[in-house]
């Protein structure tokens, strides 16, 4: 089972989608078959942190078959513990996706669920590809199903909304695909290898000029960076929130992107990623602030959403490039927080879509008695994405603020921390101005229900999820750490963060080589 | 043995009740709603009081007992453990947390029962109490911060109890996000103490401080000052006061229990708490003496004219706070804490009262439609009047001794001290005005309602009992606690750097209380003089000195002045800077010029795809030419990565150097 149990979870998803597109076109059978599978990928994804092993060094579940000889090209996929909770993520928020879309989607709901699921396949083949070429087709793939989903399912009602947006994610997220593409074709031209492993070492023992191989990195870097989005490349970000389908917006920022910096950025290139890390670390604090910022002038809250999440993902940028492992954790943390606030936050907002057909902030007010326990959850995910303690939001700042004060720029650190009094006060602005107050005309024109089962039954999870990660973070950081410890195989900093600080002397490459505080 | 205390049900056991109550209570009939909502709290008060008492038998040596109940987070060189501990100051702040808590509930039975959403206000209302005992029972800081945090959430959820009027809702979000600003300090507090002590355990680092660690004083003051925005934000001190006079919005009990008796005091705790950082950074104390005695002086001058009671009281409460500001910073813990416990007396009392008399009065919280209330509400009048005398230092109720003490205290602390003394001493008179005014304009004279067809009413039995007991505790609380106290706190709290100035001359700490009593009954006369029967003598000194009335009516015009030099400077940078030249021209020119460039392209390539087949095969011939050339010219040099080898794949031998390796 440990052997196969990747491409089960891989071919699930793509065997539903083949399914989907052979039966008739009818939305009730379309979903139903997309839930049963994502259901399945998810029960599978759950078989990994059951028998994961936390203290192997290296990758586990590893399936390594050649599948084309030249070039060389391996089926390569494996686990480790920074990719594990990022894959039972992803399996969860599938499902909820499918349920989130099942009273939304209505035309071609054949060509959504097909291509939604397509879309899971290539979001789960980013986190387990040790293959470069594979893990770059795989990355290629998650981009396309979405850029249609977008084009074709647009949310609001504006003729040409879809279309742009999708237009603006493909330009975005494609253009920075093709430097990529040449830097991973550079890096098999001196070795023949596409192999993870192989390339990291190979990079670490000098077989590439150094001043090319800081170009390589750079176009890792930035296709990365503009997929998670990092601060000024985030101009996509808006108008995928605000046109995208439920199911798409709430997988599209974040975790491949973090995990790809994480994995192949400061993994491959630890030299080239510590002379980047000043001016990721700026933009990160930097974004932090400037995200809140947005997200408390917006008017549409769809927008305050986009905004939102580049404040808590720019967290992580801070967090990777701290290159503390503490700050790493943090960085991981944030990113699921991430996954399951957002997710969560882009239901109920879809929820208070559907009941008034508008996402004008303004026209909202006095929802909360009508609506009691969808206020009850709004407030609820709105604390964790907040950051208060107890819940999930606060472990992940916690760890990335604490760490980078401690380990790698104090500035940089207080800068971000005023991002707590800015989430707090573009939050709770929705909150007020959605559910408090007299009851505005909208309320009472539309007489909004309340959340119905299918709608519990997407949110509860999210919402206990929320809670178990905020008590118990450790049932996560002590898996994340060992996949951030490991030196062989893994993604550390290896020894050059110590030799990049004046005055300090070079680790031993086999030591653990992340600054770990001071202590 | 420690185990057997059962530290973990105090705070359980109230997050208990929220759950039940939050969950079934909207199912539930109101009798079993405030039957869970009392229950609970009350068993809670029980364990406090069973670890009190053996606390007290067992005399440990030892301090504090810390009970490690599990890991929270470890990650890195960072672990953190849910650890409680109970030492003195603890078994203190939770018997007024549970017992006064508990009190409050009950009152609250009463006062809450024709309210839409009473499990909700019980939920709450449990929270609270589960947060606040996590608070003062945390053994580390981070910990507590999940209290500090926890006790703000429960805040807001209570102040904007009332869902559908905007200026609750207004208030509850101005209170979290203010105490957020204290938050933000108080975690710049904790990074800093992690970087200096790595460690986040407050009797692990007063070890490292004991065992002279060599940490410097510029690192003690950058820590303490951090802590202190933490403070001010939760105790409601200049400069962010602001939120406190807004909360009263939420149900009056409520005001009560977190906004006058428990959680704003947390900042006072947390200072006494870390008391040792603070005895080692002189400047940082003097900063907490200077903004107490500001805080009491400036607070107490708007309470002088406002006319809503709960207002008054609340400016009172934030006067009283910066008292105990006054006393942590002249390093007078003790006196501090006794303050902070007979404050919660007789100001849970005052706004217990103040409900029972809007409760009366059917929601008037207007004092000039009040007056002569005595008759009708006989023993909400004269509980209320034990309180005043308390607060207004009048021997022998509670506050007289409190009060007495910290400005003995800061009388005898060097030459900062005597000045704050003589703010602290003006701050007691215009203190003992008020609230004499408070009480006469509500309970002497005739009625001014003008709402004659309504007859006032005293409380049910629940609402009364509480309004008795606390009024016991403010006549009482004062010399029971009287020189046992810092004797009793000593352990925990006794400044550790110099010895306590108890032991000075008897005769100046007379002449001291002589003073204090002699300002507190000229204030009191000043009152009887305004107040106590009918006349203009009020409205001719507002009319005579105009300009500081409105001033002082307007509340010094500080909310507007914050908008104007904080909220909106910043509302207008990120809409325009922000929004329009970074996100309108940079962000999305920098779109435009991609998508312009990629329509250009597409234009292009349009061209070319002129759907005729021989133009097509002509492209793909030249390119295929062009590969060739390329590949011929430049393969070997490159060494590209396509090992096309045609032996492999056509049943043909080809010479491979032919191949253009």
């Amino acid at each position: 089972m440990d052997n196969i149990i990747l491409s089960l979870i891989l071919v699930t998803p793509l065997i539903g989608a083949l399914l989907i597109a052979l039966l008739p076109d009818r939305r009730t059978l379309s979903a139903g078959v997309a839930l049963v599978f994502a259901l399945l990928t998810f029960a599978f994804t759950l078989h990994l942190p059951a028998h994961f092993d936390n203290a192997k060094l290296g990758f586990q579940f590893v399936q390594d078959i050649p599948w084309i000889a030249s070039p060389n090209i391996h089926y390569h996929v494996g686990v480790d513990g920074l990719s594990l909770w990022l894959i039972v993520l992803t399996g969860l928020l599938a499902p909820i996706g499918v349920l989130a879309s099942w009273n939304t989607i209505k035309d071609r709901p054949k060509v959504f669920y097909s291509l939604f699921l397509v879309q899971q396949t290539a979001m789960l083949g980013v986190f387990v590809s040790l293959d470069l070429m594979l893990y770059y087709g795989f990355w290629e793939l998650s981009l396309l199903p979405m850029a249609i989903l977008i084009a074709m399912y647009g949310r609001t009602l504006s003729e040409n909304g879809g279309p742009n947006a999708s237009l603006r994610f493909f330009l975005y997220t494609f253009i920075p695909s093709a430097p990529l593409l040449v830097a991973i074709l550079w890096l098999y031209a001196k070795t023949h290898s596409f192999d993870f492993v192989a390339l990291q070492d190979a990079i670490s023992n000098g077989t590439f000029p150094a001043g090319a191989l800081l170009w390589a990195s750079l176009a890792f870097l930035i296709a990365f960076a503009v997929k998670v989005p990092v601060l000024g490349l985030h101009g996509w970000l808006p108008d995928v929130f605000q046109e995208a389908p439920i199911a798409g917006a709430m997988v599209v920022a974040g975790k491949l992107g973090l995990y790809s910096l994480i994995r192949f950025h400061v993994g491959l290139f630890p030299q080239q990623a510590v002379k980047a890390a000043p001016w990721m670390i700026a933009l990160g604090a930097i974004g932090v602030i400037y995200g809140a910022l947005q997200a408390l002038v917006q008017k549409d809250f769809w927008k305050l959403l986009a905004y939102g999440t580049i404040s808590s993902l720019s967290f992580c940028t801070l967090g990777i490039y701290g290159a503390t492992l503490s700050g790493l954790d943090g960085a991981v943390y944030q990113t699921l927080n991430e996954g399951i606030i957002g997710a969560a936050l882009f239901v109920l907002l879809g929820v208070l879509y559907d009941r008034a057909s508008t996402s004008q902030i303004s026209q909202y007010g006095g929802f909360a008695t009508r609506t009691p326990m969808l206020a009850t959850i709004f407030v609820i995910a709105s604390l964790a994405m907040i950051g208060l303690p107890m819940l999930n939001g606060f472990i992940g700042e916690f760890l990335v603020l604490s760490s980078t004060f401690t380990g790698t720029s104090q500035a940089w650190a207080i800068t971000a921390t005023v991002g707590v009094i800015l989430s707090a006060a573009y939050m709770l602005t929705l909150v007020q101005r959605v559910f408090y107050g007299q009851q505005s005309n909208l309320a009472i024109a539309h007489a909004p229900r309340d959340l119905d089962l299918r709608e519990k039954f997407i949110l509860y999870p999210l919402v206990t999820l929320m809670l178990i990660m905020g008590v118990f973070p450790n049932l996560f950081l002590t898996g994340i750490e060992s996949g951030l410890r490991q030196t062989s195989g893994g993604l550390a900093y290896r020894a050059v963060s110590l030799c990049a600080r004046p005055g300090a002397t070079c680790g031993v490459q086999a030591t653990f080589p992340v600054r770990g505080g001071q202590q | 043995m420690t185990q057997h205390l059962h530290l973990w049900l105090i705070p359980i056991l109230p997050f208990v009740g929220f759950l039940l109550n939050g969950m079934l209570g909207r199912r539930l009939p109101k009798a079993v709603v405030s039957t869970i909502a009392l229950a609970f709290p009350l068993a809670s008060f029980a364990v406090v009081a069973r670890a009190a008492l053996i606390f007290i038998q067992v005399k440990p040596q030892i301090l504090p007992w810390l009970i490690n109940y599990s890991d929270w987070i470890n990650a890195g060189p960072l672990h953190i453990q849910f650890t409680l501990a109970l030492d003195q100051l603890t078994i203190l702040m939770l018997s007024i947390i549970t017992g006064v808590g508990f009190l409050i509930h009950l009152y609250s039975v009463g006062y809450m029962g024709h309210e839409e959403g009473y499990w909700r206000y019980f939920s709450y209302l449990n929270l609270f109490l589960f947060f606040m005992t996590v608070l003062v029972l945390a053994g580390n800081f981070l910990l507590m911060f999940v209290g500090w945090e926890g006790v703000g959430l429960a805040s807001y959820l209570l102040i904007g109890f009332y869902l559908d009027r905007d200026s609750a809702a207004n208030a509850g979000k101005k209170a979290f996000v203010v105490n957020r600003i204290g938050d933000f300090g108080f975690l710049v507090g904790i990074f800093l103490v992690l970087a200096n002590f790595h460690s986040l355990d407050f009797f692990a680092i007063n070890n490292i401080i004991h065992s002279n660690s060599g940490i410097s004083t510029a690192t003690f003051t950058a820590i303490g000052l951090c802590l202190i925005v933490g403070a001010c934000g939760k105790s409601a001190q200049i400069p962010l006061y602001v939120w406190l006079p807004d909360a009263m919005e939420g149900p009056t009990p409520v005001s009560a229990l977190i906004h006058a008796a428990t959680m704003v005091t947390a900042g006072v705790y947390m200072i006494a708490r870390t008391h040792s950082i603070f005895d080692r950074a002189p400047i940082a104390l003097a900063t907490i003496a200077i903004i107490g005695a500001a805080t009491a002086f400036f607070a107490a001058t708007v309470g002088l004219v406002q006319t809503d009671i709960k207002r008054v009281l609340a400016y009172s409460t934030i006067s009283q706070l910066g008292y105990m500001f006054l006393a942590c910073g002249v390093m007078a813990y003790s006196a501090g804490v006794f303050h902070l416990m007979t404050h919660a007396f007789f100001k849970a009392l005052l706004f217990l009262g103040a409900g029972s008399v809007i409760h009366g009065m059917s929601n008037e919280q207007d004092m000039r439609k009040m007056g002569g209330l005595r008759k009708c509400l006989p023993v909400t009048c004269w509980t209320m009047f034990a309180a005043v005398l308390a607060i207004s230092g009048i021997p022998p109720f509670a506050g007289f001794f409190s009060k007495d003490a910290i400005l003995a205290e800061a009388f005898q602390a060097g030459s900062l001290g005597k000045i704050l003394y003589f703010v602290g001493l003006a701050t007691a008179g215009l203190t003992s005005f008020y609230m004499f005014r408070l009480w006469y304009l509500t309970f002497l004279g005739e009625s001014r309602s003008e709402d004659h067809d309504h007859h006032p009413h005293e409380s049910p039995w629940s609402m009364l009992l509480p309004l008795v007991i606390l009024a016991i505790l403010s006549v009482c609380g004062g010399w029971i606690g009287y020189g046992r106290f810092s004797h009793l706190l000593s352990p925990v709290i006794g400044s550790d750097i110099v010895s306590p100035t108890e032991a000075s001359s008897g005769s100046l700490e007379l002449i001291l209380s002589i003073v204090a009593v002699a300002v507190a009954a000229l204030g009191w006369f000043v009152a009887h003089l305004l107040y106590f029967k009918p006349n203009d003598r009020a409205q001719k000194l507002a009319t005579s000195a105009r300009g500081i009335y409105s001033l002082l009516l307007h509340k010094y015009w500080i909310d507007e002045l914050y908008h104007a030099i904080f909220v909106a400077p910043l509302k207008f940078i990120s809409q325009y800077i922000l929004g329009w030249i970074g996100e309108g021209v940079l962000i999305r020119g920098s779109a435009w010029v991609l998508a312009g460039i990629a329509s250009l392209t597409g234009e292009l390539l349009r061209r070319w795809q002129s759907g005729n087949l021989r133009s097509y095969s002509g492209w793909l011939v030249a390119g295929a030419a062009a590969l060739l050339l390329f590949a011929a010219i430049y393969a070997n040099h490159l060494g590209i990565w396509i090992h096309f080898d045609p032996s492999k794949v056509l049943p043909i031998s080809i010479n491979p150097n032919a191949a253009g390796h």
